[in-house]
């Protein structure tokens, strides 16, 4: 893209990306209202259980004996605000609860969706360069497979094999209990208790990515710059690498941007089955609590993640690829 | 027809694929005959390892048979899948109709609502459906339906916007025909097959996620499903792996047999791009 565009286009995103904020924000509201019985306990977060005077107070400050539209803009300036309502439960703002746990959550997702690309891209190449042998089946094999089972499950396999039955990694939380480390021994305890569940989360997307790869790069192969290439006589090795693997990863990364939501989703199961302390696991203890505040919480914050990573791939697409012409 | 089913079967694949569908259904038929009475009843003593006390898969921390919650939750699992794709498709097909065949405002309103539901992270979306509504099968069917519209849609648009501009559309209108005439009698029989494709894949997802949303405890608390059996497993796996192994392959096989059956389906209904591929490969 010319550079002198990127104002406009950036602009233009942007303002995509605020609607689609503001629109989750009615979702959830709406959401409020849908739920059977008083929005005020719903707001509250314990159905019947908060008291009178909490309910009270609640009633007030949202408004709810005014009309719809004046309660929509109340609630409107309280989530901009980043004012995400107060779990009754665990006493604390959600937004604080959600603040405290999103760093775990961001390492986790990070570290798996590394993995997944790489691991992803490397297999659907290998795939791809071999098509019709052994190995090409192999990896169509494992792809397959991952596809189609059940994230939390995978997770508990890895549990049963690697810390019941080897005993080679702890399968639950995030750093070992009761003991104080320092320096490059807590990192190293950090990334033991990573590796199950990064590799969990990650699996699905490795397969997901190596069918995307193996996919794009036998299409790339077949177009004329990469015979003209080879007839020119660039070894075959750089044929791959720059010609027809430079081209494939375009699809790989708009892939990204559409996953980013379902990697979350993800998430909350994988912190479910190995404790993890991140907004997945808050999720969970919120939802066995029907602490309505915090999910509503976890899903808005979860939607703005997204759409601020979609933006960030939007770019490094317009960025990769010349060509493209992003239209508003 | 014959065609249809010898290009299907070109592929090794679907054939297994089928079978095993055919199983899980089977079984799911079968399952108040094989595992006569409920199978939230107590049937051996608990920790019962697979193989003994005639527990085929083993009891679990109630002494319930696994094997009859496997094959109980087998009738919950496909019920789910089915129900909640039909819904699916009913909204999806009716959202992409309305944006390929009118174009315009109507294209630009739909799509921009699709892309609303394909940015939101729609397992999270999806808990917090069933949690407000409280978990029942009715809101969970209604959850998987709400967040996997948004392909059907998109696929749909694409073949009415195709579609709307032949000829044979052309003379359905000047033969007067109303617009919904046209759309449900000419077009969508010709839109069908990348439907019927997308409609299994369909199902193998939302069965994925019924799976997890039932792990996470927000399943229908009067039914047996294959997710509840592993959430209720997971505490106890260091003392009975049975209990979260064998409904996690039951899942397994049943994902993997639909999506084999879905390959297959797009090979005999788009014979041309499975030559290409089968040249490919």
């Amino acid at each position: 893209m010319d550079p002198s565009r990127l104002p406009g286009f950036l602009l233009r995103r942007g303002v995509k990306a605020a609607v689609v904020i503001l629109a989750i924000v009615v979702c959830n509201f709406l959401l409020i209202h849908a739920a059977p019985g008083d929005p005020a306990s719903v707001i509250a977060g314990q159905s019947g259980a908060a008291d009178e005077r909490f309910l009270a107070q609640l009633r007030q400050q949202f408004g709810l004996d005014q009309p719809l539209h004046v309660q929509l803009w109340i609630y409107l300036k309280g989530v901009l605000t980043l004012d995400l309502g107060f779990s009754h439960r665990q006493q604390m703002p959600v937004w604080t609860l959600i603040r405290e746990r999103l760093p775990a959550t961001l390492l986790l997702t990070g570290a798996a969706f590394a993995f997944a690309v790489a691991a992803g891209v490397t297999l659907g190449t290998l795939a791809a360069r071999r098509v019709g042998t052994w190995a090409d089946s192999i990896i169509t094999v494992i792809a397959l497979t991952f596809y189609a089972t059940p994230l939390f499950w995978v997770g508990l396999m890895l549990v049963l094999f690697f810390s019941v039955w080897l005993e080679w990694l702890p399968s639950f939380g995030m750093a070992t209990v009761g003991v104080e480390l320092h320096g490059i021994d807590a990192v190293l305890d950090v990334a033991k208790h990573l590796l199950l569940p990064a590799l969990t989360l990650g699996l699905f997307y490795l397969a997901v990515y190596a069918r995307l790869t193996r996919a794009t790069m036998l299409e790339v192969a077949d177009q004329d710059f990469v015979k003209t290439a080879r007839a020119k006589g660039v070894p075959e090795g750089q044929v791959v690498r720059r010609h027809i693997l430079r081209n494939a990863l375009l699809p790989v990364i708009t892939f990204a941007g559409i996953q980013a939501g379902q990697l979350i989703g993800g998430s909350i199961l994988v912190e479910t089955v190995f404790a993890w302390p991140g907004i997945g696991r808050l999720a969970f203890d919120a939802l066995l609590a029907r602490d309505y505040a915090v999910l509503l919480g976890v899903f808005f914050c979860t939607s703005v993640m997204v759409v601020g990573f979609n933006l960030v791939t939007d770019l490094l697409y317009a960025v990769v690829d010349p060509r493209v012409e992003v239209e508003g | 027809m014959s065609d249809f089913w010898r290009r299907f079967r070109r592929n090794r694949g679907a054939v297994v694929g089928l079978v095993i569908l055919a199983l899980v259904i089977a079984v799911a038929a079968f399952a108040s005959v094989l595992f006569p009475g409920s199978p939230w009843d107590m049937a051996t003593a608990p920790f019962v390892p697979p193989g003994e006390e005639g527990m085929l898969l083993g009891s679990d921390s109630l002494g319930r048979d696994v094997a009859a919650g496997i094959a109980h939750g087998a009738r919950i699992s496909l019920m789910v899948g089915a129900v909640s794709t039909v819904a699916a498709l009913f909204i999806g097909v009716s959202l992409g109709a309305v944006a390929g065949y009118l174009g315009g405002v109507a294209d630009d309103a739909v799509m921009r609502f699709t892309e609303f539901f394909q940015t939101i992270p729609s397992f999270v979306f999806a808990i917090l459906l069933v949690a407000i509504f409280t978990p029942t099968i009715g809101s969970v069917v209604f959850a998987i339906a709400v967040v996997s519209w948004p392909p059907v849609a998109r696929v749909v648009r694409a073949e009415f916007l195709s579609l709307r501009s032949r000829e044979f559309v052309q003379a359905a209108e000047v033969l007067g025909k109303s617009r919904i005439a046209i759309v449900v009698t000419d077009i969508l029989p010709n839109a069908l097959s990348p439907i019927v494709v997308l409609s299994s894949l369909m199902v193998a997802s939302a069965i994925l996620l019924e799976s997890a949303l039932s792990f996470l405890g927000l399943g229908d608390p009067n039914l047996m499903t294959w997710g509840f059996l592993i959430g209720s497993g997971r505490s106890v796996i260091r003392l009975a792996w049975w209990m979260s192994v064998f409904p996690g392959l039951a899942i397994f096989l049943t994902v993997l047999a639909l999506n084999l059956v879905g390959e297959g389906l797009s090979d005999a209904l788009n014979p041309r791009l499975a030559r290409q591929r089968g040249g490919a490969a």
